[in-house]
Protein backbone atom coordinates (compact mmCIF):
# COMPACT_ATOMS: atom_id res chain seq x y z
CA UNK A 1 0.00 0.00 0.00
CA UNK A 2 2.13 2.33 0.81
CA UNK A 3 4.88 0.91 -2.12
CA UNK A 4 1.97 2.10 -4.12
CA UNK A 5 1.29 5.65 -3.06
CA UNK A 6 5.07 6.27 -3.42
CA UNK A 7 5.54 4.87 -6.86
CA UNK A 8 2.45 7.06 -7.59
CA UNK A 9 4.40 9.96 -6.15
CA UNK A 10 7.56 9.25 -7.89
CA UNK A 11 5.64 8.58 -11.26
CA UNK A 12 3.73 12.37 -10.98
CA UNK A 13 6.32 14.32 -9.36
CA UNK A 14 9.58 13.20 -9.63
CA UNK A 15 10.01 11.26 -12.98
CA UNK A 16 11.23 13.70 -15.76
CA UNK A 17 10.67 16.59 -13.01
CA UNK A 18 7.04 16.57 -13.56
CA UNK A 19 7.14 18.64 -10.21
CA UNK A 20 8.24 21.45 -12.44
CA UNK A 21 4.99 21.76 -13.86
CA UNK A 22 3.05 22.42 -11.01
CA UNK A 23 6.14 24.76 -9.70
CA UNK A 24 6.41 26.86 -12.88
CA UNK A 25 2.27 26.81 -13.06
CA UNK A 26 2.21 28.49 -9.45
CA UNK A 27 4.95 31.49 -10.64
CA UNK A 28 2.24 31.93 -13.48
CA UNK A 29 -0.40 31.78 -11.56
CA UNK A 30 0.74 34.33 -9.01
CA UNK A 31 1.84 36.43 -11.55
CA UNK A 32 -1.33 36.89 -13.35
CA UNK A 33 -3.38 37.31 -9.74
CA UNK A 34 -0.74 39.68 -8.49
CA UNK A 35 -0.94 42.03 -11.53
CA UNK A 36 -4.37 41.70 -11.80
CA UNK A 37 -5.28 42.60 -8.58
CA UNK A 38 -3.22 45.82 -9.21
CA UNK A 39 -5.41 46.51 -12.31
CA UNK A 40 -8.26 45.21 -10.49
CA UNK A 41 -7.77 48.41 -7.33
CA UNK A 42 -7.01 50.90 -9.45
CA UNK A 43 -9.51 50.59 -11.85
CA UNK A 44 -11.97 49.81 -9.50
CA UNK A 45 -11.17 52.39 -7.33
CA UNK A 46 -11.28 54.90 -9.94
CA UNK A 47 -14.34 53.96 -11.23
CA UNK A 48 -15.74 54.04 -7.63
CA UNK A 49 -14.95 57.57 -7.33
CA UNK A 50 -16.37 58.90 -10.46
CA UNK A 51 -19.55 57.01 -9.35
CA UNK A 52 -20.03 57.80 -6.47
CA UNK A 53 -18.96 61.51 -7.01
CA UNK A 54 -21.89 61.72 -9.57
CA UNK A 55 -24.04 60.02 -6.80
CA UNK A 56 -23.54 62.80 -4.16
CA UNK A 57 -22.63 65.78 -7.11
CA UNK A 58 -24.48 65.20 -9.99
CA UNK A 59 -21.10 65.52 -11.89
CA UNK A 60 -19.23 63.42 -14.23
CA UNK A 61 -22.32 62.51 -16.15
CA UNK A 62 -20.56 61.24 -19.49
CA UNK A 63 -17.46 59.40 -17.23
CA UNK A 64 -20.18 57.68 -14.87
CA UNK A 65 -22.19 56.50 -18.55
CA UNK A 66 -19.20 54.93 -20.10
CA UNK A 67 -18.80 53.48 -15.86
CA UNK A 68 -22.21 51.86 -16.16
CA UNK A 69 -21.77 49.98 -19.64
CA UNK A 70 -18.22 48.70 -18.82
CA UNK A 71 -19.71 47.36 -15.22
CA UNK A 72 -22.96 46.10 -16.91
CA UNK A 73 -20.76 44.17 -19.65
CA UNK A 74 -18.38 43.05 -17.43
CA UNK A 75 -20.89 41.48 -15.00
CA UNK A 76 -22.92 40.35 -17.41
CA UNK A 77 -20.41 38.05 -19.29
CA UNK A 78 -18.72 35.37 -17.93
CA UNK A 79 -15.30 35.62 -17.46
CA UNK A 80 -14.20 32.97 -19.45
CA UNK A 81 -15.34 34.46 -22.81
CA UNK A 82 -13.89 38.13 -22.17
CA UNK A 83 -10.33 35.70 -21.59
CA UNK A 84 -11.04 34.30 -24.66
CA UNK A 85 -12.25 37.40 -26.58
CA UNK A 86 -9.22 39.52 -25.13
CA UNK A 87 -6.89 36.57 -26.67
CA UNK A 88 -8.55 35.55 -30.22
CA UNK A 89 -10.11 38.60 -30.83
CA UNK A 90 -8.88 41.63 -29.33
CA UNK A 91 -5.22 40.21 -29.72
CA UNK A 92 -6.18 37.72 -32.30
CA UNK A 93 -3.59 39.31 -35.20
CA UNK A 94 -0.82 39.70 -32.96
CA UNK A 95 0.02 36.06 -31.97
CA UNK A 96 3.27 37.16 -30.57
CA UNK A 97 1.74 38.73 -27.39
CA UNK A 98 2.68 37.38 -24.20
CA UNK A 99 -0.45 34.99 -22.20
CA UNK A 100 0.79 35.75 -18.72
CA UNK A 101 -0.49 39.58 -21.01
CA UNK A 102 -3.43 38.79 -21.91
CA UNK A 103 -4.82 36.84 -18.41
CA UNK A 104 -3.74 39.72 -16.56
CA UNK A 105 -5.77 42.55 -18.27
CA UNK A 106 -8.86 39.59 -18.71
CA UNK A 107 -8.40 39.34 -15.01
CA UNK A 108 -7.85 42.44 -14.02
CA UNK A 109 -10.71 44.35 -16.06
CA UNK A 110 -13.19 41.72 -14.76
CA UNK A 111 -11.84 42.55 -11.01
CA UNK A 112 -12.27 45.84 -11.76
CA UNK A 113 -15.83 45.93 -12.00
CA UNK A 114 -16.49 43.98 -9.05
CA UNK A 115 -13.93 46.01 -7.06
CA UNK A 116 -15.38 49.39 -8.09
CA UNK A 117 -18.82 48.02 -6.96
CA UNK A 118 -17.38 47.00 -3.25
CA UNK A 119 -15.65 50.28 -3.04
CA UNK A 120 -18.65 51.91 -4.16
CA UNK A 121 -21.01 50.45 -1.27
CA UNK A 122 -17.90 51.11 0.96
CA UNK A 123 -18.14 54.94 0.35
CA UNK A 124 -21.55 54.84 0.39
CA UNK A 125 -21.85 53.38 3.88
CA UNK A 126 -19.61 56.05 5.14
CA UNK A 127 -22.59 58.07 7.27
CA UNK A 128 -23.59 61.33 5.21
CA UNK A 129 -22.68 63.48 8.57
CA UNK A 130 -18.70 62.45 8.57
CA UNK A 131 -19.13 64.44 4.87
CA UNK A 132 -20.59 67.16 6.04
CA UNK A 133 -18.50 67.46 9.05
CA UNK A 134 -15.12 67.47 6.40
CA UNK A 135 -17.07 69.90 4.53
CA UNK A 136 -18.36 72.33 7.56
CA UNK A 137 -14.34 72.60 8.29
CA UNK A 138 -13.81 73.59 5.43
CA UNK A 139 -12.21 70.61 3.42
CA UNK A 140 -13.08 70.47 -0.07
CA UNK A 141 -14.92 67.34 -2.09
CA UNK A 142 -11.32 65.69 -2.95
CA UNK A 143 -9.69 66.09 0.69
CA UNK A 144 -13.20 65.30 2.25
CA UNK A 145 -12.92 62.23 0.32
CA UNK A 146 -9.20 61.40 1.39
CA UNK A 147 -8.73 62.47 4.93
CA UNK A 148 -12.26 61.33 5.95
CA UNK A 149 -14.55 59.16 3.88
CA UNK A 150 -11.88 56.65 1.93
CA UNK A 151 -9.73 55.42 5.05
CA UNK A 152 -13.30 55.00 6.45
CA UNK A 153 -14.80 53.54 3.56
CA UNK A 154 -11.58 51.09 3.18
CA UNK A 155 -11.83 49.59 6.33
CA UNK A 156 -15.45 48.93 6.10
CA UNK A 157 -15.10 47.02 2.42
CA UNK A 158 -11.44 45.11 3.64
CA UNK A 159 -13.41 41.79 3.99
CA UNK A 160 -15.49 41.99 1.27
CA UNK A 161 -12.35 43.40 -0.98
CA UNK A 162 -10.64 40.71 0.72
CA UNK A 163 -12.86 37.87 -0.44
CA UNK A 164 -12.83 39.32 -4.01
CA UNK A 165 -9.34 38.21 -4.04
CA UNK A 166 -9.28 35.34 -3.06
CA UNK A 167 -12.17 34.83 -5.97
CA UNK A 168 -9.77 35.65 -8.21
CA UNK A 169 -6.70 33.88 -7.36
CA UNK A 170 -9.07 30.77 -7.84
CA UNK A 171 -10.43 32.30 -11.39
CA UNK A 172 -7.18 32.36 -12.90
CA UNK A 173 -7.49 28.57 -13.03
CA UNK A 174 -9.56 29.08 -16.54
CA UNK A 175 -6.22 30.62 -18.14
CA UNK A 176 -5.59 27.32 -19.34
CA UNK A 177 -8.63 27.99 -21.90
CA UNK A 178 -6.13 30.38 -24.01
CA UNK A 179 -3.45 27.54 -22.89
CA UNK A 180 -1.86 29.56 -20.49
CA UNK A 181 0.16 27.00 -18.44
CA UNK A 182 -1.22 28.15 -14.97
CA UNK A 183 -0.96 26.06 -11.69
CA UNK A 184 -4.50 24.07 -12.63
CA UNK A 185 -3.41 23.45 -16.31
CA UNK A 186 -0.06 22.29 -15.07
CA UNK A 187 -1.74 19.78 -13.08
CA UNK A 188 -3.48 18.74 -15.65
CA UNK A 189 -0.78 18.14 -17.97
CA UNK A 190 0.78 16.16 -15.34
CA UNK A 191 -2.34 13.79 -15.32
CA UNK A 192 -2.70 13.53 -19.54
CA UNK A 193 1.28 12.15 -19.19
CA UNK A 194 0.58 9.63 -15.81
CA UNK A 195 -2.88 9.17 -16.25
CA UNK A 196 -3.19 9.18 -13.00
CA UNK A 197 -6.21 11.96 -11.82
CA UNK A 198 -5.98 11.82 -7.92
CA UNK A 199 -2.51 13.11 -7.33
CA UNK A 200 -1.57 15.92 -9.43
CA UNK A 201 -5.38 17.60 -8.86
CA UNK A 202 -5.20 16.61 -5.03
CA UNK A 203 -2.00 18.74 -5.53
CA UNK A 204 -3.01 21.56 -7.19
CA UNK A 205 -6.17 22.01 -4.70
CA UNK A 206 -3.71 21.50 -1.67
CA UNK A 207 -1.92 24.21 -3.35
CA UNK A 208 -4.59 26.52 -4.00
CA UNK A 209 -6.25 26.09 0.02
CA UNK A 210 -2.99 26.78 1.00
CA UNK A 211 -2.64 29.88 -0.14
CA UNK A 212 -6.03 30.78 0.26
CA UNK A 213 -5.42 30.29 3.92
CA UNK A 214 -2.54 32.12 4.52
CA UNK A 215 -4.34 35.34 2.41
CA UNK A 216 -6.99 35.15 4.88
CA UNK A 217 -4.81 35.08 7.59
CA UNK A 218 -3.13 38.10 6.81
CA UNK A 219 -5.99 39.83 6.08
CA UNK A 220 -7.71 39.01 9.41
CA UNK A 221 -4.77 41.27 10.89
CA UNK A 222 -4.91 43.83 8.85
CA UNK A 223 -8.29 43.82 9.83
CA UNK A 224 -7.75 43.48 13.59
CA UNK A 225 -4.88 46.55 13.36
CA UNK A 226 -7.82 48.46 11.59
CA UNK A 227 -10.00 48.11 14.15
CA UNK A 228 -8.21 49.04 17.01
CA UNK A 229 -10.02 52.97 17.02
CA UNK A 230 -13.63 51.14 17.38
CA UNK A 231 -13.21 49.41 20.83
CA UNK B 1 -34.18 95.01 15.90
CA UNK B 2 -30.56 93.75 15.95
CA UNK B 3 -28.91 96.84 17.89
CA UNK B 4 -26.02 97.08 20.45
CA UNK B 5 -23.64 94.87 18.88
CA UNK B 6 -20.60 94.62 16.69
CA UNK B 7 -20.66 94.72 12.97
CA UNK B 8 -22.80 92.66 10.84
CA UNK B 9 -21.02 89.13 10.24
CA UNK B 10 -23.69 87.30 8.43
CA UNK B 11 -26.36 88.99 6.42
CA UNK B 12 -29.18 86.82 5.05
CA UNK B 13 -31.52 88.52 1.83
CA UNK B 14 -34.33 86.99 0.64
CA UNK B 15 -33.68 82.87 1.18
CA UNK B 16 -35.36 80.06 -0.13
CA UNK B 17 -34.64 77.01 -0.06
CA UNK B 18 -37.30 74.22 -1.94
CA UNK B 19 -36.72 70.50 -1.46
CA UNK B 20 -39.50 68.93 -4.37
CA UNK B 21 -42.68 70.14 -3.23
CA UNK B 22 -41.35 71.18 0.26
CA UNK B 23 -40.75 75.19 0.70
CA UNK B 24 -38.36 74.78 3.51
CA UNK B 25 -36.97 78.41 3.86
CA UNK B 26 -39.82 81.06 2.45
CA UNK B 27 -38.15 84.06 2.27
CA UNK B 28 -35.64 84.62 4.72
CA UNK B 29 -33.79 87.84 5.83
CA UNK B 30 -31.87 88.46 8.99
CA UNK B 31 -28.77 89.73 10.11
CA UNK B 32 -26.28 88.34 12.55
CA UNK B 33 -23.83 90.08 14.64
CA UNK B 34 -20.12 90.04 15.77
CA UNK B 35 -20.94 88.98 19.81
CA UNK B 36 -24.32 87.91 19.40
CA UNK B 37 -25.94 84.54 20.62
CA UNK B 38 -28.78 84.08 18.27
CA UNK B 39 -31.43 81.16 19.41
CA UNK B 40 -33.46 79.64 16.59
CA UNK B 41 -36.69 78.26 18.37
CA UNK B 42 -39.64 76.54 16.19
CA UNK B 43 -41.63 73.25 15.89
CA UNK B 44 -39.85 70.52 14.14
CA UNK B 45 -40.22 71.47 9.98
CA UNK B 46 -40.32 74.77 10.19
CA UNK B 47 -37.03 74.90 8.59
CA UNK B 48 -34.28 76.40 11.66
CA UNK B 49 -32.42 73.42 10.76
CA UNK B 50 -32.40 74.12 7.04
CA UNK B 51 -31.69 78.51 7.77
CA UNK B 52 -29.00 77.11 9.91
CA UNK B 53 -26.88 74.91 7.41
CA UNK B 54 -27.93 77.77 4.82
CA UNK B 55 -25.43 79.96 6.61
CA UNK B 56 -22.50 77.96 5.56
CA UNK B 57 -24.02 76.50 2.46
CA UNK B 58 -24.18 72.47 3.97
CA UNK B 59 -27.43 73.51 2.40
CA UNK B 60 -27.77 75.64 -0.95
CA UNK B 61 -30.26 77.70 -1.51
CA UNK B 62 -32.60 77.96 -3.89
CA UNK B 63 -32.93 81.93 -4.19
CA UNK B 64 -30.96 84.63 -2.34
CA UNK B 65 -27.69 85.37 -0.60
CA UNK B 66 -26.03 84.59 2.31
CA UNK B 67 -23.19 88.23 2.64
CA UNK B 68 -20.46 86.77 5.47
CA UNK B 69 -17.98 89.74 6.35
CA UNK B 70 -19.05 91.61 3.23
CA UNK B 71 -19.04 88.47 0.80
CA UNK B 72 -21.94 87.08 -1.32
CA UNK B 73 -20.59 83.57 -0.94
CA UNK B 74 -23.60 82.12 -2.28
CA UNK B 75 -21.68 83.59 -5.37
CA UNK B 76 -20.56 80.34 -7.35
CA UNK B 77 -17.01 82.21 -8.06
CA UNK B 78 -16.37 82.29 -4.41
CA UNK B 79 -14.09 80.15 -2.71
CA UNK B 80 -16.96 78.62 -0.08
CA UNK B 81 -14.21 76.55 1.64
CA UNK B 82 -12.34 79.16 2.71
CA UNK B 83 -15.27 80.74 4.21
CA UNK B 84 -16.77 77.52 6.05
CA UNK B 85 -13.23 77.64 7.67
CA UNK B 86 -14.33 80.46 9.79
CA UNK B 87 -17.81 79.13 10.36
CA UNK B 88 -17.42 76.39 12.82
CA UNK B 89 -20.44 74.05 13.04
CA UNK B 90 -21.98 71.88 15.37
CA UNK B 91 -23.98 69.02 14.48
CA UNK B 92 -26.79 67.05 16.60
CA UNK B 93 -25.18 63.70 16.14
CA UNK B 94 -21.16 65.06 16.74
CA UNK B 95 -19.91 63.69 13.33
CA UNK B 96 -15.91 62.95 15.29
CA UNK B 97 -14.48 61.14 12.81
CA UNK B 98 -14.04 57.31 14.20
CA UNK B 99 -10.93 56.34 12.27
CA UNK B 100 -8.85 59.09 14.03
CA UNK B 101 -8.00 59.62 17.91
CA UNK B 102 -9.13 62.88 19.48
CA UNK B 103 -6.28 64.84 19.02
CA UNK B 104 -6.52 63.78 15.41
CA UNK B 105 -9.93 64.81 14.95
CA UNK B 106 -9.26 68.04 16.32
CA UNK B 107 -5.59 68.78 14.39
CA UNK B 108 -6.81 67.51 11.00
CA UNK B 109 -8.27 71.07 9.98
CA UNK B 110 -6.05 73.26 11.65
CA UNK B 111 -2.37 71.04 9.58
CA UNK B 112 -4.03 70.61 6.17
CA UNK B 113 -6.24 73.77 6.17
CA UNK B 114 -4.69 76.31 7.90
CA UNK B 115 -1.29 74.67 7.52
CA UNK B 116 -0.07 74.65 10.84
CA UNK B 117 2.68 72.76 11.83
CA UNK B 118 1.70 69.27 13.59
CA UNK B 119 3.59 70.81 17.38
CA UNK B 120 1.69 73.90 16.79
CA UNK B 121 -1.70 72.26 16.27
CA UNK B 122 -1.36 70.21 18.96
CA UNK B 123 -0.13 72.52 21.63
CA UNK B 124 -3.78 74.40 20.60
CA UNK B 125 -5.79 70.95 20.83
CA UNK B 126 -4.02 70.60 24.45
CA UNK B 127 -5.01 74.15 25.29
CA UNK B 128 -8.56 73.51 24.32
CA UNK B 129 -9.08 70.22 25.74
CA UNK B 130 -8.28 71.59 29.07
CA UNK B 131 -10.74 74.00 28.40
CA UNK B 132 -13.20 71.28 28.35
CA UNK B 133 -11.47 69.35 31.40
CA UNK B 134 -10.78 66.20 28.80
CA UNK B 135 -6.98 66.23 27.79
CA UNK B 136 -6.63 62.84 29.66
CA UNK B 137 -8.60 61.73 26.17
CA UNK B 138 -6.26 63.13 23.46
CA UNK B 139 -4.75 59.47 22.44
CA UNK B 140 -8.42 57.83 23.01
CA UNK B 141 -10.66 57.20 20.07
CA UNK B 142 -14.52 58.47 19.79
CA UNK B 143 -15.83 55.42 20.83
CA UNK B 144 -14.63 55.57 23.57
CA UNK B 145 -16.39 58.72 24.61
CA UNK B 146 -19.61 59.34 26.35
CA UNK B 147 -22.05 61.69 24.40
CA UNK B 148 -21.57 64.34 26.34
CA UNK B 149 -17.57 64.35 25.40
CA UNK B 150 -18.21 63.80 21.71
CA UNK B 151 -20.26 66.77 21.35
CA UNK B 152 -17.25 69.10 23.39
CA UNK B 153 -14.77 67.12 21.62
CA UNK B 154 -17.19 68.23 18.30
CA UNK B 155 -16.94 71.50 19.88
CA UNK B 156 -13.24 71.64 20.50
CA UNK B 157 -12.59 70.67 16.91
CA UNK B 158 -14.80 73.71 15.63
CA UNK B 159 -12.70 75.94 18.23
CA UNK B 160 -9.37 75.15 17.10
CA UNK B 161 -10.37 76.56 13.20
CA UNK B 162 -10.41 80.04 15.43
CA UNK B 163 -13.75 80.46 13.73
CA UNK B 164 -15.88 83.96 13.44
CA UNK B 165 -19.28 82.56 14.19
CA UNK B 166 -19.88 78.81 15.49
CA UNK B 167 -23.45 77.21 14.26
CA UNK B 168 -25.00 74.45 16.52
CA UNK B 169 -27.64 72.45 15.11
CA UNK B 170 -29.89 70.55 17.72
CA UNK B 171 -26.23 69.84 19.60
CA UNK B 172 -28.32 68.41 22.36
CA UNK B 173 -31.16 66.52 20.97
CA UNK B 174 -29.01 63.54 20.54
CA UNK B 175 -28.05 63.27 24.36
CA UNK B 176 -28.89 61.49 27.64
CA UNK B 177 -30.43 63.98 29.15
CA UNK B 178 -27.96 63.69 32.31
CA UNK B 179 -25.65 64.95 29.65
CA UNK B 180 -26.85 67.98 28.06
CA UNK B 181 -25.62 69.94 31.14
CA UNK B 182 -21.66 69.64 30.52
CA UNK B 183 -22.43 70.25 26.91
CA UNK B 184 -24.87 73.39 27.26
CA UNK B 185 -21.99 74.60 30.03
CA UNK B 186 -19.34 75.11 27.89
CA UNK B 187 -21.68 76.49 25.28
CA UNK B 188 -22.24 78.94 27.94
CA UNK B 189 -18.59 79.89 28.41
CA UNK B 190 -18.53 80.20 24.81
CA UNK B 191 -21.33 82.89 24.79
CA UNK B 192 -19.54 84.78 28.06
CA UNK B 193 -16.02 84.78 26.18
CA UNK B 194 -18.10 86.63 23.29
CA UNK B 195 -17.78 84.10 20.43
CA UNK B 196 -20.80 84.58 17.86
CA UNK B 197 -23.10 82.11 17.52
CA UNK B 198 -26.04 80.53 16.18
CA UNK B 199 -28.15 77.58 18.13
CA UNK B 200 -30.53 75.88 17.11
CA UNK B 201 -32.23 74.11 20.28
CA UNK B 202 -35.11 72.95 22.19
CA UNK B 203 -33.35 74.13 25.60
CA UNK B 204 -35.63 77.42 26.17
CA UNK B 205 -33.57 77.55 29.92
CA UNK B 206 -30.27 77.93 27.85
CA UNK B 207 -31.95 80.28 25.39
CA UNK B 208 -33.46 82.41 28.58
CA UNK B 209 -30.19 82.73 30.03
CA UNK B 210 -27.50 82.99 27.23
CA UNK B 211 -29.72 84.17 24.03
CA UNK B 212 -29.04 87.78 23.50
CA UNK B 213 -31.88 86.92 20.62
CA UNK B 214 -34.66 84.76 20.19
CA UNK B 215 -36.09 84.15 16.53
CA UNK B 216 -39.00 81.92 16.16
CA UNK B 217 -39.94 80.28 13.14
CA UNK B 218 -42.55 78.46 11.56
CA UNK B 219 -43.60 77.45 8.00
CA UNK B 220 -40.22 78.73 6.54
CA UNK B 221 -40.47 82.17 7.64
CA UNK B 222 -39.50 83.98 10.83
CA UNK B 223 -42.54 84.91 12.82
CA UNK B 224 -40.95 86.37 15.18
CA UNK B 225 -38.00 87.83 17.39
CA UNK B 226 -37.23 89.59 20.44
CA UNK B 227 -34.94 89.58 23.73
CA UNK B 228 -35.50 86.40 25.92
CA UNK B 229 -37.13 88.75 28.70
CA UNK B 230 -39.67 89.79 25.96
CA UNK B 231 -39.80 86.70 23.90
CA UNK B 232 -41.41 84.08 26.53
CA UNK B 233 -43.23 86.95 28.97
CA UNK B 234 -45.07 89.02 26.01
CA UNK B 235 -45.18 86.78 22.57
CA UNK B 236 -47.29 88.23 19.99
CA UNK B 237 -47.53 85.78 17.17
CA UNK B 238 -50.42 83.53 17.68
CA UNK B 239 -48.07 80.39 16.33
CA UNK B 240 -45.37 81.18 19.12
CA UNK B 241 -48.13 81.64 22.01
CA UNK B 242 -49.18 77.90 21.18
CA UNK B 243 -45.73 77.02 20.90
CA UNK B 244 -45.01 78.19 24.18
CA UNK B 245 -47.91 76.91 25.86
CA UNK B 246 -46.62 73.10 24.43
CA UNK B 247 -43.18 73.09 25.75
CA UNK B 248 -43.22 75.29 28.70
Amino acid sequence: MFQEWQDKFVNNFITDDRWKYIADGLVTTLQVTFFAVIIGIVLGFLVAVVRSTYDKTGKLGILNALCKLYLTVIRGTPVVVQLLIIYFVIFGSARDISKVAVAVMAFGFNSGAYVAEIFRSGIMSVDSGQFEAGRSLGFNYVQTMRYIIMPQAFKNVLPALCNEFIVLLKETSVSGYIALQDLTKGGDIIRSRTYDALMPLLAVAVIYLTMVIIFTKLVNILERRLRSSDH
Amino acid sequence: MTTNYGDTLIKVQNLHKIFGELHALNGISEEIHKGEVVVIVGPSGSGKSTFLRSLNLLEEPSRGQVIFEGEDITDKKVDINKHRQKMGMVFQHFNLFPHKTILQNITLAPVKLLKKSREEAERRATELLRLVGLEEKAHAYPSQLSGGQKQRIAIVRSLAMDPEVMLFDEPTSALDPEMVGEVLELMKKLARDGMTMVVVTHEMGFAKEVATRIIFMDEGQIKEQAKPSEFFENPKDERLKEFLSKIL
